[in-house]
Order: C-alpha cells, then sequence, then structure tokens
C-alpha cells in the first residue's frame, strides 16, 4: 500500500503543492529521506519559478503525477552531509537544478552528459532509486546526493543565482556546444523572458554582438539599456527583418509557443545554426531550400549536465552575471504563476523560501 | 530587343530543351559564347540526368525560364583554352557540374565555397554576367570559365563518373562537413536512389557503418549484396523502426518528397545530426521536443564548391567509387525522364552524348 507523503520518509518536510491539473499551489506536508552516505542536505532560502514549473503543475505536458512539489532551481545552505562525501561541508552554499540522479555508467553519464541519461531522475514529479516521489524547491529543505549539488561561489548572489540552475545553463550549454562562443560572432536571441535575458548577458560576456529578436516592441529599451543588447529586432516588423537578412552566425530560440522559423532562418549568415532551447508542444513548419541554399542548421539542446552547469555556475560568479529577479513570498505563487503565464515578470520570480514559508 | 537563342552567341550549338512545364524535350538550336581568356570549350561525351532536370524541366520549383536545357552532370574534352587558362590544355577530359560561375570576392568565394555565394551562377536556367541565359549539358558543347571545370581522374571513367558532378559531391560535401568520415560510426541514409546509392558507397569508404532507410523493401537485396550498405531498415516496419532507435550518428536524407522527419530523428544518437539534401517543393513537419532532449540537429547542405568537387572526384577514382548508370541515347530521354519520376532507374541515367546528340 502508497505510503501518504508524510511517511514515505524519515525526515519531516514542509512546502506547497500543486495537487491537480488546476495548477493551484498550496501548503503540503511531505518528508525527505535521511541524509545517506552520499547525501548533501541543506535547508532552502530560494527557489527560482520556471515556465516548466507551470507546465507541470497544470500538467500540460501530459505527464503530472500529484501532488507535485516543483522548483529545480534550488538555493541554500547545507546542514548536514554523509559519511562519503567529499566535495561538500555543513554551511557551504549550495544548489541543485534540474537532476538528483541517472545512471552513472552509460555513454552519456561517463561523458558528464547526465542530461541526456535515459535513466535521468528530474528533482521533483518523477520516482527516486529508491521508489520515492522526488519532491522540488518549494519547500524548507532540500536533499541530493552530491554528484547533482553545486557550489555556489562567494560572491554569486543566491537569489540572483538561483535561476542560472536552469534558466542559465539551459542556454550557456548550446552557446558552447554550437561553438557560439566566440568574440566578434553576433548572436540573436528570440524571446526576452527567463531564458532569453539570460542568454543575452552571456553571449554578451562570452564577447558577442547580440540582436534580441522580440514580438513586443516595448521591450526594446530595456534589452539595449539595461540588459546590453547590441540590437533589437521586432520580428513583426518585416523591413527591420529584411534589413538583418543574412547577419547572424547564429539564434537561440527561447520561444515555446508555436511560430515561424523561416524568418529566423532568413537572419542566419551561410552555415548558421537556430538553436532551440524553447519546446513548442506541435511541430514547426521547416523549408528544405532555405536551409540548404545556407548550410544552415536547426538544433536543439535541453540544460546541461553537472559539470558544465557547475561551468557555468562559476563562469556566472566571474563575470557578475545573475537574473534579474522579482523576489516574492511563498504565498504570492499563485499570482506569480498567472503573472508567468502573461510573461509579466522581469525575468524571473524567486521564492524567498527562508523568510516566507511557514509551517502549518 | 532579345536576340533567339541561335543567334545570341557567335558559336552554334545544338541540344534538347523543354519548352514549358509539360516538361517533355525535344531538340534546340542554340548558341555558345566565344571562348573568352578564361574559358575552355568543352565537347560533351556523356551527362547524367539528374532529378533536379525533371523538377526544372517541370517548372516544379516555379523558377524555370523556358526554354531550358538541362545537364549539369557532364564530361567531356577540352577542345580549346583561353589564354589565361593555367589548368587544362585540350584533349584533357573534364567535368562541368552544377555552377559555371560566381562572384568570386565574396566571403564564400573566398572560400571556396562558390555554392554558397549570392551569386551563383547555375549551369542552366540561370543568367550568366554577360545577361545571357546558362544552357546545360543535354547539348553538344559548352564553354565554362577554368574555375568551374573539373579534372576527371584517369582511372574514373566517365559514364560512371559524370553523376558524381552533381549527386557526388551532394553528399560528399556533408559528409564532410558534419563530421560523418570517423571509421566505425553509424551512417543511416533514407532513400536510395542516385544520391542515396552513392552516399552509401561514400559511407562504406569512409568506414563507416551504412544503414539504408528505405520505404521499399524490395531494395534491401540490392543495398546489402551490391551497395555493400550493411542493414536496411523499411519505414514501415514499426518493430524493426524501434529496435533501430537511438542508433545512428548521421542520416543523410536524399528523399525529395514531403516526408515525416519524426521517426528518422528517433533513429539518431544524442547529438545526432540528420542532414536534409533533397528539396520538397512543400514544407516538412519539425517536430522541437527529440532535438531538445536529444541535442540533435537538422541541417542542410547544397553541392559543393570546386575545389571540394575536385576533391571529391579524387577520392572517388582513389576508391573506385562510381555511380550505377543506364546509359541512354539523347532520344531516349522523354521516357527516361517518365522512369526517373517513378524511381525506375538503378540509379542514375547518363546519357550518351557524344553518340546520340545529332551535330
Amino acid at each position: 500500500m502508497a505510503m501518504s507523503p508524510e511517511d514515505e520518509n524519515p525526515v519531516k518536510a514542509f512546502g506547497w503543492a500543486a495537487r491537480d491539473s488546476s495548477g493551484h499551489l498550496s501548503p503540503f506536508k511531505f518528508s525527505r529521506r535521511a541524509t545517506g552516505e552520499k547525501d548533501v542536505t541543506f535547508k532552502v532560502l530560494y527557489c527560482g519559478i520556471c515556465h516548466s514549473d507551470l507546465h507541470n503543475v497544470k500538467n500540460e505536458w501530459g505527464i503530472t503525477s500529484y501532488p507535485i512539489v516543483p522548483g529545480h532551481e534550488i538555493v541554500g545552505v547545507v546542514t548536514e552531509v554523509g559519511t562519503k562525501v567529499t566535495k561538500f561541508k555543513v554551511g557551504d552554499k549550495v544548489g541543485v537544478g534540474c537532476m538528483v540522479g541517472s545512471c552513472h555508467s552509460c555513454a552519456n553519464c561517463k561523458e558528464d552528459l547526465e542530461n541526456y541519461c535515459p535513466e535521468m531522475i528530474l528533482t521533483y514529479g518523477v520516482k527516486y532509486y529508491d521508489g520515492t516521489t522526488t519532491y522540488g524547491g518549494y519547500s524548507d529543505i532540500m536533499i541530493s546526493d552530491e554528484h547533482f549539488v553545486i557550489k555556489i561561489p562567494n560572491n554569486l548572489p543566491l537569489d540572483g543565482g538561483a535561476p542560472l540552475l536552469c534558466a542559465g545553463i539551459t542556454v550557456y550549454s548550446p552557446l558552447k556546444y554550437y561553438g557560439l562562443d566566440k568574440v566578434g560572432m553576433h548572436l540573436g536571441v528570440v524571446g526576452l523572458g527567463g531564458l532569453g535575458h539570460m542568454a543575452v548577458k552571456f553571449a554578451k560576456a562570452m564577447g558577442l554582438k547580440v540582436t534580441v529578436i522580440s514580438t513586443s516592441p516595448n521591450k526594446k529599451k530595456e534589452a539595449m539599456d539595461h540588459l546590453g543588447a547590441d540590437a533589437f529586432l521586432v520580428s513583426r516588423n518585416t523591413e527591420e527583418m529584411e534589413l538583418a537578412v543574412g547577419t547572424m552566425d547564429g539564434i537561440i530560440d527561447t520561444v515555446s509557443a508555436v511560430h515561424a522559423l523561416l524568418p529566423l532562418i532568413g537572419l542566419l549568415k551561410t552555415n548558421g545554426k537556430l538553436v532551440m532551447v524553447g519546446a513548442p508542444e506541435k511541430p514547426l513548419e521547416l523549408l528544405a531550400f532555405p536551409l540548404l541554399m545556407g548550410r544552415k542548421m536547426v538544433g536543439g539542446s535541453g540544460i546541461g549536465g553537472m559539470k558544465e552547469t557547475q561551468e557555468m555556475i562559476d563562469f556566472a560568479a566571474k563575470h557578475n552575471i545573475v537574473a534579474d529577479i522579482e523576489v516574492i513570498p511563498m504565498d504570492y505563487v499563485n499570482t506569480a504563476m498567472e503573472r508567468l503565464l502573461k510573461a509579466d515578470v522581469k525575468y524571473r520570480f524567486v521564492i524567498d523560501i527562508a523568510n516566507s514559508l511557514k509551517p502549518f | 530587343m532579345a536576340k533567339s537563342p541561335d543567334q545570341e552567341h557567335p558559336r552554334k550549338a545544338f541540344g534538347w530543351a523543354a519548352r514549358d512545364k509539360s516538361g517533355l524535350l525535344s531538340p534546340f538550336h542554340f548558341s555558345r559564347r566565344e571562348n573568352g581568356d578564361e574559358d575552355v570549350t568543352i565537347k560533351i561525351l556523356f551527362c547524367g540526368v539528374c532529378h533536379s532536370d525533371l523538377h526544372t524541366a517541370k517548372n516544379e520549383w516555379g523558377f524555370t525560364n523556358y526554354p531550358v536545357v538541362p545537364g549539369h552532370e557532364m564530361v567531356g574534352t577540352v577542345m580549346k583554352v583561353g589564354s589565361h587558362v593555367k589548368k587544362f590544355k585540350v584533349g584533357e577530359r573534364v567535368g562541368v557540374g552544377v555552377i559555371v560561375g560566381s562572384c568570386k570576392k565574396c566571403e564564400s568565394c573566398q572560400q571556396d565555397l562558390e555554392n554558397y555565394c549570392p551569386q551563383t551562377i547555375f549551369t542552366y536556367n540561370s543568367y550568366y554576367t554577360d545577361g545571357t541565359k546558362t544552357y546545360g549539358g543535354y547539348s553538344d558543347m559548352i564553354v565554362v570559365d577554368e574555375r568551374y571545370v573539373l579534372r576527371f581522374p584517369d582511372n574514373l571513367p566517365s559514364e560512371g563518373g559524370a553523376p558524381l558532378l552533381c549527386a557526388g559531391i551532394t553528399v560528399y560535401s556533408p559528409m564532410k562537413y558534419y563530421g560523418m568520415t570517423e571509421p566505425g560510426k553509424h551512417l543511416g541514409v533514407a532513400g536510395l536512389g542516385g544520391l542515396g546509392h552513392v552516399a552509401v558507397k561514400m559511407g562504406k569508404a569512409f568506414g563507416l557503418k551504412v544503414t539504408v532507410i528505405s520505404s521499399s523493401p524490395k531494395k534491401e537485396a540490392e543495398a546489402i549484396e551490391r551497395l555493400g550498405a550493411d542493414s536496411f531498415l523499411v519505414t514501415s516496419e514499426p518493430a524493426k523502426m524501434k529496435a533501430a532507435l537511438g542508433t545512428m550518428d548521421f542520416i543523410i536524407d536524399t528523399v525529395s518528397a514531403v516526408h515525416p522527419l519524426f521517426p528518422l530523428l528517433g533513429l539518431l544518437k544524442l547529438n545526432g545530426k540528420l542532414v536534409t539534401v533533397g528539396l520538397p517543393d512543400k514544407p516538412l513537419e519539425l517536430p522541437i521536443f527529440p532535438l531538445v532532449l536529444g541535442r540533435k540537429l537538422v541541417g542542410g547542405s547544397d553541392i559543393g564548391g570546386m575545389k571540394e568537387t575536385q576533391e571529391m572526384l579524387d577520392f572517388c577514382a582513389k576508391h573506385g567509387i562510381t555511380a550505377d548508370v543506364e546509359v541512354i541515347r539523347m532520344d531516349y530521354i522523354t521516357t527516361a525522364m517518365e522512369r526517373l519520376a517513378k524511381s525506375d532507374v538503378r540509379y542514375r541515367f547518363v546519357i550518351d552524348v557524344a553518340n546520340s546528340l545529332p551535330q
């Protein structure tokens, strides 16, 4: 007989969960496993709200098991480490992103690509090795195998750093993999939200020229004055788009709604790369001619492995890159989700867990 | 007033042209330019029949200017060279492929990627630098700037070598560019026609494991026993497709009809690359989830530059790679085109121009 979330494990935990596809979150008592020999347990200080959290609580991908405690941009301070833990000690500032487990033996795991392991375990909403459910960071404490814990450098603010654990790595990884990280290259960023604004910041830090491509003209000032973008294209403005044809080495496309690829492919130079990091549920139209005529490609990327995630955090710390955030108390989360749905946030909500998550 | 094709230029030429979108070809008198300082005049011996010739003859892509003399896989002998020509001499056996001009100044041209020059001049159905139309290899002779002429290696037969000038480079170039040359890697070839069969041969020469992916089960014996493919997958056999999921490093997709990409993407491993070299005239559906979850990509590639085309010919000569051809007379072309439309050829028709095109 399945145990209740509270009794499943020995350590009491508390968080907010969604219980059905309305996606409405409310206080939830559950439990976490005891700190195993390779585990790191930490007090959660902040947790970023990723759009995936919204997709999941509303079961938009059809894979949600309720009750679900979302949150995979989790930062905090270590309270306990297992006897075989070597990389962390009590008091360290740490983070956990989208994964908490993988098989460690497949070719992908051996190449530090745990995110592509067929047995990768997500931070929330799935079964752990021991058969218990994983719960995410909208909660008071978190536990993870040390392999999946990230060390947060001292100079990286925890609140602005939290979104790096998903949004950050999601754009950093493809910039490296697709070679869009060379000084002087021209990168387009489609969509200026959680992912998009991070892409602008990383690309600028890598020395690229960055053009933001957006449907909203009113994001221009923000993009250029505040985020440091070099140019801004309104995608519906055919004249502007025409002038930019064949000018970009690569484009990071963060838009998850269905949208036209043809104008984006047109913006690429010969050998240009369009990289999808948003995941529209329906297929997009692809015309062969423009792809062939310029030897262009459309590729995808999904988060990153643990080694690369640590590399990304260290890079961010070195270049003072943090997300632009709106810090909210836990009980604002439902309103935050409604605003997130309308893209009404600059550019990530981060829940101030330590100061606002109160047990009941 | 526009001159008629046979008066446009000083040298008489003769070929077969399509005059309307029926695509039917018939005898056509036209003319070629005088041999300029950098030009080479070539007597055409053989010309391959590429599916693009059919698409163009019937205006399937919507940009044909009739009359059109198709043919961009031609092999012949040099009759005359201009005063500045360094690479060729009279009597040499040469080839001309898909392009006969480019701007020579842009970044692409400077990187030997004339095929990606925004001002590429195609062997037929394009406009040359002098404003006149270009006519292709279904004809007795052609005049070409030496930069766009290929040297034909001695041990490469003309008939079997001609199709390499388009089909060959079309698959060779992406195999190099997308890194498909590491021995032991697994290549899928979708579609077993002119492009596909050459891709199988080249894949084997690169030391790859090659699986042919086809909609027709009856090509299996041929693919494995004659072309040397290691295995054969029929797209309509779900159990076999499932067993092959996540097994291929690359796929060259040669299919020019609209077809689903989802099953092909599923066959790729992590970081797998699907390269499309066919040109469907309608959009394909691209599912994004497989790209994101497997860091996969769909890329395009279009023929190759002149330097790489020469490299490809030399590679084929070295490895004994030729196209499998059915040599035909010029007057068989209408039937050949009908058969080509039904993929009824193993695997390229080649017109014996010298022996069947009356002068």
